[in-house]
């Protein structure tokens, strides 16, 4: 089993179309889509998912009856949760994070848990390719969360396993890739491109994860990010020009290699050549 | 006419990659003499590539605090590993920092008192001097969390400068998504400007984008950029979101926008080499004086 993340630091350079096409092209394969605050995976696919899972947070109840207004929950509670007025403890739900510590601390034992919805895992499949994603409801704040009840979800017999992870370089991309065994920037090769790859990487490095880079808008800008790749010895592992006709296609929501089948097999040699790479290091 | 209550207009989109820090740029350029620019995508700012700020202040922001286990303390029952709900305390008995919430429910648990909580800084907020006025912006470490507090914290440091050198407006550019930065990036604006694309995946993103303003109350206009990559779907969004929105407004797609960026300039700081350009710069300015309109800014100079 290989977990493969798909990342990018700035947003619309092509992770979705990316993973997206690598899944299809491969056999026997599992897509997440851990972009739960825009999931657009399931856009691009042949595959109309259902509920499988709520994602929830549990937050704290607090029996008025018991609780001797102490303080002690709302004075432990490190994101001001909680907030101790004279006839209730109120909880604002929304910055809730679900640690349990006001639960722990209360010496009345007052405050028991209920699980909050804070978005759903949903799933479905198309021949071999499974495929899961979280969504989270409009609104909540937490992405991080439903991401770690998406991973849950992982099978384990399938050979592959593709993620497709949110942009940026906080938290809930953290949370994403932290269990993959390679992780693929997908960059366009932009001056903020390039910016938004460097803090990436630096991230990815932290977290000590084996890496490579697929340029796509190969053409736009400049030849910075190609140099920056050099200097950093991360591979790049395929390039896509810049095409109007590949924008067109996904304008109407139609997969890379259904559109342009010539790149299956080099979605195929990219996953061989991932494996190689896995191989070789370990 | 003092300045006291300054506007904001926050630039959002949902999905990434549409061009809110393009667009944005143009308008900071355009509107200079009346705007304060906050870049308040702070995991990901890109302004400082359009606008070169030069460092005036520079503070550290601290996001929340990280467990320490001290080893010489330990007794290794083991209690903190067993409550831990984020999985950041290692078999060694070791936190990891970049899971680590800063709950502190290890250092209730801990029977010896083991376990600290030290504020964590988390990331850095700095205001600058542009060609275009003062900027300020931020960067948060990467790997790390509560950004959104790392975005409240540069719009209101950016409203107290409004109000000081007597600015309007504070523009500000938003991450993508709707999540918690985005959240803490809308909530009190006076605008939204939602930028979107005309693809399944923009019209998708599009609608959880004005679900999310339309919860926090913030009134939004249109921009509907790369708008000839699928006229079909662009029509398509005029028709569903125009009546919702205050206004809307198209902008086609041009590699003018990249040669600007690569050029260090907004896109109204370039000479229009082609009608088409010309257009884009002209709609641009247009948004500028719509933005003036709705929020009655009168300008100060």
């Amino acid at each position: 089993m290989t977990i493969i993340a798909v990342t990018s630091g700035k947003g619309g350079t092509g992770k979705t179309t990316i993973a997206v096409s690598l899944a299809l092209s491969l056999e026997n394969a599992q897509l997440l889509d851990a972009d739960v605050e825009e999931p657009n995976c399931k856009l691009f696919l042949p595959i109309k998912p259902s509920v499988v899972a709520p994602a929830e947070i549990p937050i704290p109840v607090i029996d008025n009856e018991i609780c001797t207004h102490c303080g002690k929950c709302s004075e432990s509670c490190e994101y001001h949760a909680l907030a101790n007025m004279p006839f209730e403890v109120l909880v604002f739900e929304k910055i809730c994070h679900g640690c349990g510590v006001c639960s722990y601390v209360c010496p009345e034992k007052a405050i028991t848990e209920s699980p909050r919805k804070i978005g759903e895992i949903l799933s479905g499949s198309h021949n071999s390719l499974l495929f899961h994603y979280g969504e989270m409801l409009v609104g909540e704040e937490l992405a991080t969360p439903i991401i770690t009840k998406l991973k849950k979800f992982e099978d384990q017999t399938k050979p592959f396993i593709i993620y497709d992870s949110p942009p940026g370089s906080a938290c809930p991309m953290v949370e994403t890739v932290s269990d993959a065994d390679f992780v693929i920037i997908v960059g366009e090769p932009t001056p903020f491109g390039l910016s938004d790859m460097k803090i990436v990487v630096e991230t990815l490095e932290k977290l000590g994860k084996k890496m490579g880079v697929i340029i796509n808008k190969d053409g736009i800008g400049n030849d910075e990010m190609e140099e920056f790749c050099k200097a950093k010895n991360i591979p790049i592992l395929l390039k896509i020009p810049y095409d109007v006709k590949i924008a067109e296609a996904y304008s109407r929501g139609i997969p890379l290699i259904q559109a342009f089948p010539e790149w299956q097999t080099k979605f195929v040699e990219l996953a061989n050549k991932i494996q190689e790479m896995i191989k070789n290091d370990s | 006419m003092t300045v006291e209550s300054p506007k904001q207009l926050t630039v959002i989109s949902g999905k990434g990659g549409v061009g809110k820090s393009s667009i944005i740029s143009a308008l900071a350029s355009f509107m200079q003499e009346n705007i304060i620019l906050a870049d308040a995508d702070v995991d990901a700012a890109d302004l400082y590539l359009i606008f070169s700020p030069e460092e005036t202040e520079k503070e550290e922001f601290v996001g929340g605090k990280k467990a320490h286990i001290h080893k010489s303390l330990c007794i290794e029952c083991f209690k903190c590993y067993e409550s831990c709900r984020f999985d950041a305390i290692t078999e060694d008995l070791v936190v990891d920092p970049l899971k680590c919430e800063g709950c502190g429910l290890c250092y209730h648990v801990c029977p010896v008192n083991a376990i600290t909580l030290e504020d964590s800084v988390s990331g850095h907020l700095m205001v600058s001097k542009t060609r275009i006025g003062t900027m300020v912006h931020a960067r948060l470490t990467p790997g790390e969390e509560n950004s959104g507090k790392l975005v409240t914290e540069v719009r209101t440091r950016a409203k107290e400068i409004a109000v000081k050198e007597q600015k309007p407006l504070v523009l500000v550019d938003g991450s993508p998504g709707i999540g918690c930065p985005v959240i803490s990036s809308i909530t009190g604006a006076d605008l939204a400007l939602i930028v979107t694309e005309p693809t399944i995946s923009g019209i998708h993103d599009l609608n959880r984008a004005v679900e999310l303003v339309k919860q926090f109350r913030v009134p939004f206009i249109l921009v509907v950029n790369k708008s000839d990559i699928n006229d079909e779907i662009t029509a398509q969004i005029l028709q569903e979101f125009g009546s919702r929105a205050l206004r809307t407004f198209t902008l086609p797609n041009d590699l003018f926008f990249t040669k600007a960026m690569l050029n260090k300039l907004s896109v109204l700081e370039l000479e229009a080499e082609t009608e088409k350009q010309a257009a884009i710069q002209n709609t641009l300015k247009e948004i500028s004086q719509v933005i003036k309109q709705l929020l009655k800014i009168q300008a100060t100079k």
